[in-house]
């Protein structure tokens, strides 16, 4: 194990190597697919080709005949099972979602027949001569175009497109507007992307008929929700449920919901009686794993001739796709608390409307509405200042909420903890040069060259979302055992959840083992998310382990015949203060734990569970500066240069954090530069293959400068705030303005996401036309 | 997902594969490195009823030089052919379209005389190597016969391989040192393959004459496309930056591009020219 650490005292901010890397990296690795059971049966399914039909007739007669193939099930053989989803709004439109498709398919991709067979190939050479005959509907496929009259729908049993809406309001937005100067209008929508996981999704499940019982492997974040949500759908008991999140290979909030082949499977191995397992191929992510993004974000900004900010109107459309996921509803509704940014803004008026079209369902992709709501406020920040002559900076400077604000409540009746914009702000253009680098555009712009600096000065809330669960068990022999409710995918909680347990417990790191991911062995939880488990799970975690060090410290006191108030721990156990050789370690407390040693009137054991919710999100923040050039000849885009501070309050392990910025960086410069799901107008996916579909490369990661600042969080126990989706929700607005700034001599004002280069070789080209 | 069930035979010799070929006709497909074949079967795209794996046949690969000609055997990998020092210093544009094909795995496994039988409009090699006035010696129980690149590439995916065939080598000649070849290439952002390319030979006489152009562009038609207008715009000429510039400008004359989910005919055309002028100075510079 190496570390690097600046107080060496302490394991918290130390860069210790990743436990999970070795037999990841060894190809050692239990995913589901790697997980065999004798007697194992595969399915294979049979998707609609349309995106919006009536089925006049499905025929299994060839399938159900061919060599392998146990069974062939199509939505009238499995009845009423549908995906059951939460109501988010009063009035929420709630379209059907069975798990095989009875009577109608509303996308491209909607399962219609399941085949069941000895082998995978024998499942899929079975289900691919399924025939199925449709009689075509009209299909809507853009958000915005669905709600209009006279729209087609994308579900002929609703008599609309709409879904939900919400809306948020806060001072007196009409008369801000009224005693404006200026107000700075922009309509924007961000690319659809993909949520391309390593692993596709996948799911066996094993039933045992005699004890009435269930097991399932599921490639989920989150274990213990997604097992409530089979029983509610199965309509089977959850505590007869056992659901086992293996590794993981990454999920970035798709595999967060229960999906319709998971109930599936579950149902047919019940059925049956036997082991079923269901590997998704990339093409069946690419056509039912929820999406992420695609909104349409209109706004206006009410705005003082001198750039003070007066107010804000935000109206969103999200397009949900054809069927609601339990998140379905979700991205759009961090809108409704993100819409001010940094800034100081009273009077803010947000509505955010969900629409159904006849596409893949959307959900959270990391940053799940906060890349929505960044880029919308500081593209607007950056017109505005274009529109006023200003300075972007200096505009942003103006309405920045001030230090001495926190908390500070703003016009959507959120309350930001911490924050200091100035700060980060000041870092990243020091880190950038910032100066030179204007002298530069400038001088090159002279040039004729187009060249641009953007940048995007954000706040994002993290943690959240419930509760989260945390046990600490010292064992017989004085080994701790720390369970966590917020199942990895990924992220490293079984090294950062060992730095935290043992630089609570003071012992060494190689005592301590994590255990998640199985709602046999893990006491309840609620999954890895959102930026969510450094803030949540930490919290429950470092919860416990005061739990468990002051019953450890009245232990010890019984052994040492010492008052607990005078007991200190020391490394590897405890001594009485002051008088260092009477100790004790945590193999004797721990066996006195365990063998009638604690206390008169205390429970034997040493095992405590915290669920911690401390109420309120954790607000991180940051400032992204882009250096880019585009090639006026290809519309090609160079990024020069790109500097990133993020400020996450105490970082508890460095690498991983500085990992976590790179990754989500690269996912936030695969919309900016390269992806977009496209459909044509006829619902049919234009980009649903890896030929298509352009993911950012390691090629694709330009010179990145990390910097951070440290404003610790005060509300949760270790005094951080989430990161996973940082350089996700920072740096494509930096990118985005930067690309403005470098075509802005041109006259162009605002060109959606991604910039690819034959987009922007259009843009420049129109703009020439003059 | 899994490809539908095939049959699958690994002939020891030339004769045993013929034999196979003529035994199962159009329902045979060759298989030499697998990498354009078995992810279309994979997809299901194709579904070839019979497999002749070339992997134990011996003689089909390695580069040599026969006179005035590099003869490069069908089985040769593009690692191989990027690397090898004949190809490096006689046909530079040839070893940097081996070099940018897919990724290292597919460098290492794919074949020359793979993706030429292939023959996706969207490959590399094809451009090059009708740049390269190369020659494909196409073998059967019959005997060979020699087609020239520019009768080989017929239509998209379709050659003048006859079914009972199999492509044994590429002939491509020498040309006088230096060797003024080049390949321009702009990759498709997901796929890796050829949005539009371009390839240039030329021939230069002592005085600095063009004496003889040949510029193929790539992915914008069924087949590698000989830009005769920008060739006829070289020959001739002092290679100026004014005279390459200009030439280029011919290179998108006559092409019909077709538009895709990532580019638009507008941008293929006009890329057609960047790349073309991209190759011209690149096979100018040369020396």
């Amino acid at each position: 194990m190496s570390t690097e650490q600046s107080n060496p005292d302490s394991l918290i901010g130390a860069s210790v190597r990743r436990v999970e890397d070795p037999p990841l990296l060894t190809g050692k690795g239990c995913y589901v697919d790697d997980v065999k059971l004798p007697g194992i049966l595969h399915v294979a399914i049979h998707r609609s080709t349309h995106p919006h039909a009536r089925i006049l007739s499905v025929d299994t007669a060839e399938a159900a005949a061919m060599p392998g193939v146990e069974c062939v099930l199509t939505g009238d053989d499995i009845g009423d099972l549908v995906l059951r989803t939460p109501m988010v709004a009063p009035g929420m439109n709630m379209p059907d979602h069975p798990i095989l498709a009875r009577g109608a398919v509303h996308a491209v991709g909607a399962p219609i027949a399941a085949v069941v067979a000895e082998s995978a190939a024998a499942a899929q050479d079975a289900a691919a001569s399924i025939q199925v005959t449709y009689d075509s509907l009209p299909v809507v496929t853009d958000a915005e175009a669905a709600l209009e009259d006279g729209s087609p729908l994308a579900h002929e049993e609703l008599d609309t497109n709409f879904c939900y809406s919400m809306k948020r309001e806060g001072g007196d937005v009409d008369k801000a507007f009224a005693e404006a100067d200026h107000i700075c209008r922009l309509h924007m929508k961000s690319p659809r992307v993909v949520a391309m996981s390593m692993e596709a999704r996948g799911v066996l499940a094993q039933p045992d008929p005699a004890r009435n019982e269930l097991t399932v492997w599921l490639s989920t974040q989150g274990p213990h929700r997604a097992r409530a949500d089979l029983a509610n759908s199965l309509g089977f008991p959850e505590n007869r449920i056992r659901v086992i999140a293996p590794d993981v290979g990454g999920g970035f909030g798709s595999k967060g919901c229960v999906y319709r082949e998971d109930v599936l499977v579950c149902h047919l191995a019940q059925k049956l009686g036997r082991p079923v397992k269901w590997m998704a191929t990339r093409n069946e992510d690419f056509l039912t794993t929820c999406q992420g993004r695609d909104q349409a974000m209109t706004s206006e900004l009410a705005l003082s001739k001198d750039g003070k900010m007066l107010g804000l109107k935000v109206r969103v459309v999200a397009n949900l796709g054809a069927y609601l996921h339990s998140a379905t509803a979700g991205p759009p509704q961090r809108m409704l608390v993100m819409a001010p940014g940094c800034y100081q803004l009273q009077d803010v008026r947000v509505e955010i409307v969900g629409a159904f079209t006849n596409t893949v369902p959307t959900g959270p992709y990391r940053g799940a509405g906060r890349p929505e709501s960044v880029l919308n406020i500081e593209r607007l920040a950056d017109k505005a200042a274009r529109d006023l002559g200003m300075d972007p900076l200096e505009l942003r400077r103006k309405n920045y909420i001030q230090p001495d604000q926190f908390p500070y409540r703003t016009g959507v009746g959120v309350e930001y903890d911490s924050g200091d914009y100035e700060k980060s702000l000041s870092e990243a253009l020091r880190l950038s040069d910032y100066d030179q680098m204007i002298r530069d555009r400038d001088e090159a712009r002279q040039r004729g060259e187009l060249v641009g600096v953007g940048i995007s000065t954000f706040t994002e809330p993290s943690g959240g979302a419930g509760f989260e669960s945390g046990a600490v068990r010292v064992e017989r022999t004085g080994q701790i055992t720390v369970l966590t409710g917020s199942s990895s995918h990924g992220q490293g909680h079984e090294t950062v959840w060992a730095q935290v347990a043992a630089d609570k417990l003071k012992v060494p790191m190689e005592n301590v083992v994590v255990r998640h991911g199985d709602t046999t062995a893990v006491q309840q939880g609620t999954g890895t998310f959102g930026s969510r488990s450094a803030v949540m799970g930490g919290g429950a975690l470092a919860t416990a382990a005061d739990r468990v060090i002051a019953k450890a410290k009245a232990i010890a006191g019984n052994l040492m015949e010492a008052s607990p108030d005078d007991v200190v721990q020391t490394e590897g156990g405890f001594a009485v203060a002051g008088v260092p050789e009477r100790n004790v370690n945590w193999r004797q407390v721990a066996g006195a734990a365990y063998a009638k040693g604690t206390p008169a009137g205390m429970d034997p054991g040493l095992n405590e569970t915290a669920f911690f919710d401390p109420n309120r999100e954790a607000w991180g923040f940051g400032a992204h500066v882009a250096l880019v050039r585009i090639d006026p000849d290809t519309g090609e885009l160079t990024i020069e240069k790109l500097v990133l501070v993020d400020d996450i309050g105490v970082v508890l392990n460095p690498m991983i954090v500085e990992a976590q910025v790179h990754g989500g960086l690269a996912q936030g410069l695969g919309e900016a530069l390269c992806e977009h799901m496209v459909f044509d107008e006829n619902g049919q996916p234009r980009t649903g293959t890896l030929m298509d579909y352009a993911v950012p490369r390691a090629s694709t990661m330009p010179p990145v400068v990390v910097g951070e600042t440290e404003t610790p969080n005060p509300f949760n126990p270790l005094g951080v705030k989430g990161v996973g989706e940082a350089g996700t929700n920072g740096a494509p607005p930096a990118v985005a303005n930067a690309v403005m700034d470098a075509l802005s001599p041109l006259g162009i004002d605002h060109v959606d996401m991604p910039y690819t280069a034959p987009k922007l070789w259009r843009a420049i080209r129109e703009a020439g036309k003059g | 997902m899994h490809p539908a069930s095939f049959g699958y035979h690994a002939p020891r010799s030339l004769v045993e594969a013929f034999g196979l070929l003529r035994e199962h006709g159009e329902d045979a497909k060759v298989l030499a490195g697998g990498h354009s074949l078995l992810p279309a079967m994979k997809l299901r795209l194709t579904q070839p009823e019979v497999l002749v794996d070339l992997r134990h046949v011996s003689g089909l690969s390695g580069i040599r030089v026969d006179g005035d000609t590099l003869v490069i055997g069908a089985l040769t990998t593009h690692t191989e052919v990027s690397t090898a020092e004949a190809v490096r210093r006689s046909l530079p544009g040839l070893a940097d379209t081996a070099s940018v094909i897919g990724d290292l795995q597919v460098r290492n496994r794919g074949t020359m005389g793979g993706s030429v039988a292939h023959a996706d409009p969207a490959a590399d090699l094809p451009v090059t190597l009708t740049a390269l006035d190369a020659s494909f010696v196409l073998t059967s129980s019959e005997g060979e016969r020699t087609v020239a690149a520019d009768e080989f590439f017929v239509d998209f995916f379709t050659t003048a391989l006859e079914p009972h065939e199999i492509l044994t080598a590429i002939r491509i000649p020498l040309p006088p040192s230096p060797a003024r070849t080049s390949y321009a290439k702009l990759p498709h952002p997901a796929s890796g393959y050829v949005v539009v390319s371009a390839a240039a030979a030329l021939s230069v006489d002592d005085a600095g004459a063009c004496t003889a152009a040949r510029v193929v562009l790539g992915g914008v038609a069924g087949t590698p496309h000989r830009a005769t207008a920008a060739e006829a715009a070289l020959t001739g000429q002092e290679l100026t930056p004014e005279v390459m510039t200009a030439a280029a400008a011919q290179a998108a004359d006559g092409i019909d591009p077709h538009a895709d989910s990532y580019a638009d005919e507008d941008y293929k055309r006009h890329m057609a020219v960047v790349y073309a002028r991209r190759a011209i100075e690149a096979a100018a510079a040369r020396a």
